[in-house]
């Protein structure tokens, strides 16, 4: 009975935790990147998507200029623009960060596209993406992949 | 006082002018959409022909998309998949459909297996290049190739990126935007069925 309650007790106070667990968070300089994801993938033959939220708690402006992960051969910085109701991705050069403020590749718009994919990414798993700031420098996050149903990140962003 | 009288009557007169006019005008728009129905007639990937037709007596949602679009279809499935496992044993009443519009490719990477990853319900139809603009031009939508060095294949589509909802007589319902929360659409959906 005492062994129960108390396994109880133990389970009651750690699934909240990981159902709402906090977002892993790099932070290098002014520049903190929480909330890293992307979606399962059926095979290589696909491009893989890549989320974040960056945030600039600098005074000027910060950039990101590009994408580097070991799963994709050509990783770009992508977003979908919509026109008269129709979608279409295109690619963008940099992503800008106005000071103290936060930027998020999200669903809709702005996206990592990985393309020439090396590897199939399996739910449950991570990979590194590295971010490539003008000022910063390189800053690398650990990926999560969700289902590939997934609609946004699996954990609390502590913005 | 009699001409205060005779003010009131003419701006009756008017009010009900303008209430009847609305009226017409709203029983003529209703005719419109209840005469519009879109039509296709493409492949599944084991090669059966679907029309909209075959889905009498369902509610159809339609989506024209492609495969190598790794942000607003996935989401726009995700939505879908959230729908149909929220309607509960109502979901039998509802058909989604995606149409394909870059079929070759889409049938060389597994449309079918794609679909069935968000939820067993959706069906995948990538018909010819004809067939598919038909299935475009029928829903009034988008759907264009452009060529483009930073895209896989070096080309991608655009394409409209709305839900489209048939009713069981196959006459166009409605539009869901994209980004409609798929709570939005379930509850359109419910009162529907
Ligand atoms: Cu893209």
């Amino acid at each position: 009975m005492l062994k129960s309650t108390a396994a109880a007790l133990v389970l009651a106070t750690i699934l909240p935790a990981s159902a709402f667990a906090e977002c892993v968070e790099v932070t290098q300089g002014n520049i903190t990147v929480s909330a890293a994801w992307s979606r399962a993938t059926i095979g290589t033959e696909r491009p893989a998507v890549f989320y974040v939220t960056i945030r600039n708690d600098g005074g000027s402006d910060e950039r990101l200029v590009g994408i580097e992960t070991p799963v994709a051969d050509m990783p770009m910085l992508h977003e979908s623009v919509m026109e008269n109701g129709a979608a279409r991705m295109s690619h963008v050069d940099q992503i800008v960060i106005a000071p103290i403020d936060a930027v998020s590749l999200e669903p809709g718009g702005y996206h990592g596209m990985l393309m020439d994919l090396q590897t199939e990414l399996v739910e449950g798993t991570t990979f590194p993406v590295t971010l490539l700031f003008e000022k910063s420098g390189p800053v690398t996050i650990d990926t999560a992949v969700l289902p590939l149903r997934a609609r946004e990140a699996a954990c609390e962003e502590a913005l | 006082m009699l001409k205060n009288i005779r003010i009131a009557l003419w701006v009756a007169v008017a009010v009900a002018l303008v209430g009847v006019g609305a009226l017409l005008w709203h029983a003529d728009r209703q005719e419109q959409a209840a005469a519009f129905k879109p039509e296709f007639s493409l492949p599944d990937e084991a090669g059966t022909i679907y029309t909209a037709a075959d889905f009498r007596g369902k509610h159809v949602l339609v989506f024209f998309g492609f495969t190598n679009c790794p942000d607003i279809c996935p989401t726009t499935m995700a939505e879908v998949a959230q729908v149909m496992d929220d309607l509960g044993p109502e979901a039998a009443e509802v058909q989604p459909v995606f149409i394909s519009v870059d079929p070759v490719r889409d049938r060389e990477s597994g449309l079918g297996e794609y679909l069935e990853a968000f939820h067993p319900s959706i069906l995948g139809l990538a018909g010819d290049e004809a067939a598919t603009q038909a299935a475009v031009g029928s829903f009034k939508v988008f759907g264009e190739r452009h060529e483009d060095a930073s895209a896989p294949g070096g080309y991608t589509m655009s394409h409209s990126s709305s839900l489209y909802l048939l009713g069981p007589r196959g006459d166009w319902l409605r539009q869901f935007e994209y980004g409609t929360p798929a709570d939005d659409i379930t509850a359109d959906l419910k009162e529907r069925l």
